[in-house]
């Protein structure tokens, strides 16, 4: 395996670890809004992950995927975070 | 240059974006509310893209893919402030804040005064 072989599959570990403490963040809460942030910050993961593979296999096929991922998370959290200003007692 | 040199610049962008994302998941996890945690969550967004897109130019070694992910990049600089102040200003609303944590809070003075502006709107 070449270096960047085993560089990538460090950065695969470190990725699953940051996606598994976001995705308990989701889970756990404990309002709507931590759990929009915690969404954003795995659509980030995501596309640290298409990044990477995109470098280790040298081709721009996701590029426009990765653009595609922002421009959901910011439509989304800008959604979700309208939402939950109408909802004033919720906590 | 040569494949070495590339390949070490290359490791050492994709090792610090991926830590990134986990000083993010960390500070998701310990953080204690909601503010803070926004703090933390934008360090992937915006650092931690650019130093794996500037992996993959880097693996990629050509001039015509350094503007495709500088608008890349770039988007994500647009949209990532605005959806952060949406969240904040929902969380601020909605009594997401803990003013104890707080070493000072300039709005809500600046509240204070608009509501005594227009009393007969809550």
């Amino acid at each position: 395996m070449s270096v960047l072989g085993v560089v990538v599959a460090i950065v695969v570990v470190i990725l699953s670890l940051a996606a598994a403490g976001t995705i308990y963040r989701i889970a756990k809460g404990p309002s709507l809004l931590d759990r929009v942030i915690a969404a954003d910050v795995l659509l980030a993961i995501f596309g640290a992950s298409l990044a990477t593979e995109m470098a280790l296999n040298k081709h721009t096929d996701n590029l426009a995927l990765l653009v595609v991922l922002s421009v959901i998370g910011f439509i989304g959290s800008v959604t979700v975070a309208r939402f939950a200003a109408h909802r004033k007692e919720d906590a | 240059m040569s494949a070495a040199i590339i390949d070490t610049l290359t490791a050492i962008c994709l090792i610090l974006g991926s830590l990134m994302s986990l000083a993010a998941a960390v500070g998701l996890l310990r953080f204690p509310d909601l503010m803070s945690r926004m703090h933390a969550a934008t360090k992937p967004q915006v650092l931690g893209l650019f130093l794996m897109l500037t992996a993959m130019g880097l693996q990629l070694w050509q001039w015509s893919v350094v503007p495709v992910l500088l608008v890349a990049w770039l988007f994500q600089l647009l949209t990532v402030p605005v959806s952060a102040h949406m969240v904040g200003r929902a969380g601020y609303r909605t009594k997401h804040r803990r003013p104890e944590l707080l070493s000072g809070d300039e709005l809500e003075e600046v509240v204070k005064a608009a509501g005594e502006d227009t009393p007969n709107q809550p």
